[in-house]
């Protein structure tokens, strides 16, 4: 019995706390986000955005969670039952998995794995599936054109944000993420020397979440907000949350790669008295700005151009930055010896 | 280790019975997704098998990006499912053939894996060369030296196989108007606005 414990429960048990450690915090900041995201856009468009509920509107994302799951959840007719409700599930659960792998401090990371990189890879590769079967159970016309533009636009942004991951492992010599942080310290962070390669993954990256302005997959004025346009309550608002989420979990992945992850600017006095983790939540949350940012501002592509964007000028553009890079590192032995 | 086994009996079962859905079930795109399912389920065996970079490399090149676009034209595919099953038994002989020979191709792998002399000793070092170090490295090592020239032919064969699609299919097309970006972008103010002095009552 005390074997059982010992060996079974108990690291099952923490494993379930430290997995809850993550997952709450980040539930909270998806909702924030919302809130921050209305507010942000609120002052650049000269309004006040939701300030009603609570002091500064604070209480508004609990309202609007409320809200959804008292609603009721419809599932249209002709739709294909089972993957109609799987699809939300598997969008939500996918943008959280993925941050098992990803450090907050040095050693502070669920699962310190060797193949950290090609993991988040992996995972957010699957992503297109949750919109792509959402847009195919719900039978519907708008629903279907969203998710067929979605998984274009994702298999394409996702090969240039392959070859930007590439030239960080070619610089660093190591897929864990502790690594790359780590390889950060003793040099500089990588947005400056890759500086191109930062912005070409921060722009992959809006394409990747179907953010502005590459919402095509949604692009409410033409397809009324393509795949999720069937979607009610609970299963729409995990549709939402995946969406957030994974823009939080690409700014945490662009951090990593090119900010340094959970270290300050300047190893000095003033810069290093601030905890790891509130470094790393504070470049998050530039990133995260950044993102509101260009949606306040930019207007939406027209897909044509969005796909030209993608195959004939990322891709090209990375490709040849990787055989630079690995030019540059071969010819000056820059190599990090193992 | 009973996490291990109880964790490799689940992947086990989840890869042979997705599999098997992916050639009952009627529907296409429940097939495409219980082959996805398969795939995935035999990524957890590579994770179990400590091949973690073949796990993943799994899960992105068929997961993400080959079965993605399956999924793509299957979802297109307009089928009718009574004509569908009207086929099944004409073409059954032939998947019974194409089955048997599979299995004893297996077989006879299985049965060289036991009976060929070199067998013992790969079993016990398999790479024993490689020296220690995680097995993307070894990997790594491997294909960019030994097996260097192969590897660089299997991209040749996929790069031939691309080009082949994109003649076989591509056809130029009369009186499509395409954008050209560089030629919007360098077009000058003189070149797109003309003033004109316009009488009254008189129109351009």
């Amino acid at each position: 019995m005390v074997e059982l414990w010992n060996n079974y429960i108990w690291p099952f048990a923490w494993i379930v706390l430290l997995v809850l450690a993550i997952v709450v915090p980040l539930l909270l900041a998806v909702a924030y986000l919302t809130l921050l995201e209305r507010r942000v856009m609120g002052f650049m468009q000269m309004r006040w955005g939701a300030n009603v509920v609570g002091p500064f509107g604070l209480l508004q994302p609990l309202a609007d969670g409320a809200k959804l799951f008292l609603k009721e959840t419809i599932i249209p007719t002709g739709a294909n039952r089972v993957v109609f409700v799987i699809a939300p599930m598997l969008t939500f659960i996918l943008a959280f998995i993925a941050w098992a792998v990803i450090p907050f401090d040095d050693g502070l990371v669920l699962s310190d794995i060797n193949v950290g990189v090609l993991y988040l890879f992996a995972i957010s590769s699957l992503g297109v599936y949750g919109i792509v079967m959402a847009g195919w159970a719900s039978n519907s016309r708008y629903a279907f054109l969203g998710a067929l533009r979605s998984a274009a636009q994702m298999v394409s942004y996702e090969v240039s944000i392959g070859f930007v991951m590439v030239t960080v492992l070619v610089v660093v010599g190591s897929l864990n993420l502790t690594d790359i942080v780590m390889a950060q310290k003793e040099g500089m962070w990588f947005f400056i020397p890759l500086f191109p390669m930062f912005v070409i993954f921060f722009i992959s990256a809006l394409a990747e979440t179907n953010r502005h302005p590459f919402d095509l997959p949604e692009a409410e004025a033409e397809l009324v907000a393509g795949y999720q346009v069937e979607y009610s309550s609970m299963t729409f608002a995990l549709f939402f949350l995946g969406e957030y989420a994974n823009m939080i979990l690409m700014s945490g992945i662009t951090t990593i790669l090119f900010l340094g992850g959970w270290l300050p600017p300047f190893d000095i006095a003033p810069f290093n008295w601030l905890p790891g983790p509130l470094w790393f939540f504070l470049k998050v949350l530039f990133l995260l700005f950044v993102f509101i940012w260009v949606r306040a501002t930019l207007p939406r592509y027209r897909y044509d151009q969005l796909m030209r964007l993608g195959w004939k000028v990322f891709l090209p553009l990375s490709l040849f930055w990787v055989v630079v890079t690995s030019a540059v590192v071969v010819a000056f032995d820059l190599f990090p010896a193992k | 280790m009973i996490i291990a086994s109880l964790a490799f009996y689940l992947f086990a079962i989840m890869t042979v019975g997705s599999a098997l859905m992916v050639i009952v079930a009627r529907n296409p795109v429940h097939s495409v997704l219980f082959l996805i399912l398969a795939f995935f389920s035999s990524a957890g065996l590579f994770v179990l098998l400590g091949a973690e970079f073949l796990a993943m490399i799994l899960v992105i090149v068929y997961v993400g990006a080959v079965a993605v676009l399956f999924m793509f034209v299957v979802m297109m595919l307009d089928i009718n499912f009574v004509e569908l099953r009207q086929g099944f038994l004409e073409y059954m002989p032939i998947g019974a053939l194409v089955a048997v020979i599979l299995l004893v191709e297996i077989a006879m792998v299985a049965a060289a894996w036991h009976f060929a002399p070199e067998a013992p000793e790969a079993m016990a070092a398999p790479l024993a060369t490689l020296g220690a170090g995680h097995n993307t490295e070894a990997l790594g090592n491997l294909i960019y030296t030994k097996y260097l020239y192969l590897f660089q032919g299997a991209g040749v064969v996929l790069l031939i196989a691309m080009i082949g699609a994109i003649v076989l299919t591509h056809r130029r097309r009369p009186g499509v108007k395409r954008q050209d970006i560089s030629e919007q972008v360098s077009r000058r103010r003189d070149q797109a606005v003309e003033m004109k002095r316009v009488e009254p009552g008189q129109g351009v």
